[in-house]
């Protein structure tokens, strides 16, 4: 791990410490940061892996106008259920996580690439480099695929991920969550994020949620449990719909399809 | 005014590497394709140390300056060109697409989105093709010397465009902003 100039050589900083970075953060706050400060010390990592100049604005042109096209030849409908990638089911809370992928303008991104990741319920990745001692599930890799439908749907089937320690500081957890990687019908609406539950105990201690200092925008993260999606006997549902920045006024049409 | 707010990023995280990419993800083209071109470099940190888990993504046009958009871009069949392609870093923090060349009248580019551990947020870029130059281009022309400069890929010994990216520092690489981005 490399080390901050916050702390001295080597010794990790403790909970307390990236606390009162992050309350020193969060006052500094003013309206209109939507995004993840990506300036953002308590996250040490994130240190030498900024721009410190402004970013340069640009209109788009060309490729940047159009998103990349993904069909049924890219990916197989059984890729949305990370319940059945093996012989076996995976240990773990299964549930439906579903929403619905927006622009700005509330429009929905059809027929789009949707891809997830995420650790199994006893927070390991199947990633090699994850060295938690908590037991890999053979049934269970934790990646899913999927292609928004007509209007904007996608719909996952997964087991609950469980946090899991990293270190970033002496007692560091991350807060249970699903990476999220998204497209919209711009490729500059490029975006990957993560979608965290409702009501974790994590959140308050964790430098990559609260690098969103705007706590209306951290909201937006959440997913919403939704008793509608449970299935008796089955499955827990949970909502969270994506709203990706800009796309421009005129959106491309793609031939439509009916979904399968 | 947009209506709705938007979904902030987070970062990639360490944990992508089993999950994003997939076979040949980064071969926009065959190498043995007319024209095929390595689009190369290194990502490197603010202490000058390359970056062994970024995700960089390239969208762009084909050698006529047609965006396409066909689907095939995770099943590349070999032979449709989708124009976007994908390639995480390797330890020494290097990537390397096979592509060609995108066309058009003006300057053309390689859209680039820069991911990372530790980045907190996407980073876009474009890679200009060596020929570009502040006369073919209004933004380019808009640019210091100095910093156009590095938003134009080199011409390396074997003919491939190399193009470092540095997320921090002196060589810091020109990331842009498009309108509408909250
Ligand atoms: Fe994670």
């Amino acid at each position: 791990m490399s080390t901050s100039p916050a702390s001295p050589a080597n010794a990790p900083a403790s909970q307390r410490t990236i606390s009162a970075e992050i309350e020193q953060l969060r006052a500094a706050w003013t309206d209109g940061d939507a995004q993840p400060l990506i300036d953002y010390p308590p996250y040490r990592s994130s240190v030498l892996r900024h721009p410190t100049k402004a970013l340069h604005p640009a209109d788009p042109e060309g490729a940047e106008l159009v998103a990349p096209v993904f069909g049924h030849s890219d990916v197989d409908p059984l890729e949305a259920d990370l319940t059945i990638q093996d012989r076996g089911e995976p240990i773990g809370e299964r549930m439906l996580v579903t929403g619905r992928v927006l622009d700005g303008e509330g429009r929905p991104v059809r027929h789009q690439l949707v891809e997830i990741w995420q650790a199994n319920a006893a927070g390991r990745y199947v990633h090699q480099r994850d060295q938690h001692h908590a037991p890999l599930d053979p049934h269970f890799t934790g990646t899913g695929r999927c292609l928004t439908d007509a209007d904007g749907v996608y719909r996952f089937v997964t087991i609950k991920p469980g946090p899991y320690p990293w270190r970033n500081h002496h007692n560091a957890w991350r807060p249970a969550h699903i990476h999220f990687s998204l497209f919209g019908t711009d490729f500059t609406q490029r975006l990957i994020t993560q979608m965290y539950f409702p009501g974790d105990p994590l959140f308050d201690l964790d430098p990559i949620y609260q690098s969103i200092t705007d706590p209306a925008a951290r909201d937006r993260l959440l997913a919403t449990y939704d008793h509608d999606l449970s299935e008796h006997e089955w499955q827990l549902g949970y909502r969270w719909d994506i709203v990706l920045t800009g796309g421009h006024s005129t959106p491309m049409e793609h031939p439509e399809e009916h979904d399968a | 005014m947009p209506e709705l707010d938007p979904t902030p990023g987070q970062t990639i995280g360490p944990f992508f590497a089993y999950a994003l990419p997939y076979d040949r993800d980064y071969e926009l083209v065959r190498p043995t394709t007319t024209g095929a071109v390595r689009l190369h470099g290194t990502v490197y940190d603010g202490a000058g140390s390359p970056v062994p888990d970024a995700l960089l993504e390239i969208r762009q046009a084909d050698g006529a300056g047609a965006v396409p958009t066909v689907e095939g871009s995770i099943r590349r069949d070999g032979t449709a060109f989708t124009g976007w392609g994908r390639c995480q870093t390797d330890s020494a923090g290097r990537y390397s697409f096979t592509t060609i060349a995108p066309g058009g009248d003006s300057a053309p580019f390689v859209a680039v989105v820069v991911f990372a551990r530790g980045l907190l947020h996407r980073l876009f870029t474009r890679a200009y093709l060596p020929e570009a130059s502040a006369s073919s281009s209004p933004f380019l022309a808009s640019l210091e010397p100095r910093i156009r400069e590095r938003l134009i890929a080199v011409r390396d010994d074997d003919g491939g465009l190399l193009f470092d990216i540095h997320l921090q520092g002196e060589l810091e690489t020109p990331f842009l902003t498009f309108p509408g981005e909250a």
